[in-house]
């Protein structure tokens, strides 16, 4: 970046007092609303997770006992490891399989081009609606899921509605999301290895396995890191399908931290402190892993 | 040379389709569902063309609530959350890309923060603070608190750090004032992110269903989302051909725009995450 002399016009860094006021006013709507809706929820949720309230009287200080609750619950327990065992399948089974197909529809032709486009759509559509029709492809009774194991002689599923398969049902809807998304960044990823590296390789008679190991991985390693971070914070994140397909149910199988937060605070009562202890939890989880993505982010920017 | 096929070309071809069906299919699936009788829907067999279109599945969804309302709703609070994002990104972008200031470094430290912080832990604490200011049976729960749009003025602001400071100095010398520059300069330059991050937000705001659904007290505030979602209630049995007639209404208009504008809507996506 090149500095220019300033305006020869006046006194170098003399500023008027609008000009010195004039950046604070530019900036001042974007912290009245970060303010008021971020700054403020997260200095009231910590401070009321350290209370007892039930919304009517006045809170009392409890100090860390909400905290001390949960944690002594297997509720809560469970759905950490629910939300976390989730995230593990989603990432880990959608980040493996949008690689595979990223580098298979590489090539910029008429059939990749499309069958790419078409993956990408569930992204645009509205989760609740993809949740919706899985439940209905997936219904035990007259689910066309079921129909089409029976046709190839196997048993039905009870999918969403059993406690074994739940957990399962989310993470294939998930993936089926998810999988179109990814595979277009990779896909945006691979396209800016220069083809040199390749030239190079063949001239080696490096193998297509060789150069993904050893080319492809290597430089789109950056991108993938950030969609790891992304991919996961989303699946902490996770809500409607748990909402429209299971209830967080059958029992407690699908019981995730957002759903377990949304109980506490709306449907129980009187558990609101608990909701703000939990919410102090997950918000730990996703701020940490978002500060890496971040810090990352600026530095790929920066040096570009 | 020719392109020789091969057997991998053929099992490649062949993969390419089965993936495009089961993509394809569900959306397919929820569409012809929601033109059949409640019978064919159960019926197995399953039919893969409804025997009669039943168009009075979409009456019936239409009739079993104010749907026209929920559009209106959902419409309105989508271009509110895009107006209010544009008049709130632009001049803090600017501002943080190219003036000088004190505190600039933590100001933007702040907006960065924000952006750690989703609204799935802030929700409860939000939900209260529109019940205190009783706004609850309105639509600015679902409208202010997506105002700023902390990722937006990220993204903005780089591409506004890009544009180059002759640029600006030029425009001076031309006796430009700011908020000209601005107008005349930043936001000329800035258009394709622009237009990228707020066709995000259009999409997001219009598909979302956890926020409604913590923040719209009552039907007058239910977005097509919270609309579609009640079916299941009204209807009880879950008779799937009316829920997925419901769906129908809201996923199509965005079916089609996709279908036309789906390399723009891909770029825009896939700027937004690999940046």
């Amino acid at each position: 970046m090149t500095t220019m002399n300033k305006s020869l016009s006046r006194p170098a860094g003399y500023k008027t007092p609008w000009e010195k006021v004039r950046p604070y006013v530019y900036i001042l709507p974007a912290l009245i609303f970060l303010g008021l809706f971020t700054v403020y929820p997260v200095i009231d949720m910590v401070v009321r997770s350290f209370q007892k309230w039930n919304l009517v009287t006045a809170p009392t200080w409890v100090g860390i006992k909400n905290y001390d609750y949960i944690f002594k619950r297997k509720e809560f327990k469970e759905a950490i490891v629910h939300t976390i065992t989730y995230a593990i399948f989603v990432v880990g089974l959608g980040l493996s399989i949008s690689t595979l197909f990223a580098v298979w529809l590489s090539k910029s032709t008429f059939m990749n081009n499309l069958t790419r486009t078409i993956m990408f759509m569930p992204h645009v559509i509205a989760l609740i609606s993809v949740a919706m029709v899985w439940a209905w492809i997936m219904n035990k009774n007259n689910g066309l899921l079921n129909m089409v194991l029976n046709f190839f002689g196997l048993p039905s599923l009870k999918w969403a509605d059993s406690a074994d398969t739940a957990m399962m049902s989310i993470i294939i809807v998930a993936l089926w999301k998810a999988i179109g998304y990814n595979t277009m960044l990779i896909y945006a990823a691979i396209q800016n290895v220069p083809q040199e590296l390749y030239e190079a390789a063949d001239l080696d008679n490096a193998n297509a396995v060789k150069k993904f190991f050893k080319i492809t991985l290597p430089m789109i390693s950056p991108q993938m890191f950030m969609l790891l971070i992304t991919a996961t914070t989303g699946s902490f994140r996770v809500f409607d399908t748990v909402r429209v397909m299971t209830h967080g149910g059958p029992g407690t199988a699908t019981q995730v931290l957002v759903y377990y937060i949304y109980e506490q605070a709306f449907v129980l009562n009187n558990k609101v402190g608990y909701a703000f202890a939990a919410s102090v939890v997950l918000m730990v989880m996703i701020g940490v892993l978002t500060a890496v993505y971040f810090r990352i982010l600026s530095k790929r920017v920066h040096y570009q | 040379m020719k392109p020789k096929i091969t057997a991998w070309s053929v099992v490649s071809f062949l993969l390419k389709v089965i993936l495009m069906v089961i993509f394809i299919f569900p959306f397919y699936w929820m569409i012809i569902t929601g033109f059949k009788t409640y019978q064919e829907s159960i019926a197995f067999p399953p039919s893969f063309w409804p025997a009669q279109l039943q168009w009075e599945n979409f009456v019936k969804v239409w009739e079993s609530g104010p749907y026209l309302l929920y559009m209106f709703n959902s419409f309105a609070v989508s271009i509110g959350c895009l107006v209010l994002q544009f008049l709130i990104m632009v001049p803090a972008s600017y501002a943080f890309a190219k003036m000088e200031f004190k505190g600039r470094g933590f100001f933007f430290a702040l907006v960065m923060v924000a952006f750690m912080v989703p609204q799935q832990v802030t929700f409860i604490s939000i939900f209260h603070m529109m019940s205190r200011a009783n706004l609850l049976k309105t639509l600015w729960p679902q409208i202010l608190p997506h105002a700023a749009n902390a990722f937006g003025i990220f993204l903005l602001r780089q591409n506004f750090m890009q544009i180059p400071d002759e640029l600006l100095e030029s425009a001076r010398l031309d006796n430009a004032n700011e908020f000209q520059i601005l107008t005349n300069v930043m936001l000329p330059m800035g258009k394709p992110t622009l237009v990228s991050i707020l066709m995000l937000s259009f999409i997001t705001t219009w598909n979302n269903y956890f926020w409604p659904f913590i923040m719209a007290s009552n039907q007058n505030v239910y977005p097509l989302t919270l609309g579609i979602d009640a079916l299941r209630d009204v209807e009880g049995s879950f008779d799937w051909h009316i829920i997925m007639a419901g769906n129908v209404i809201l996923v199509v208009p965005i079916i089609i725009v996709y279908a036309i504008f789906h390399k723009r809507i891909v770029r825009a996506f896939a700027y937004s995450g690999i940046k």
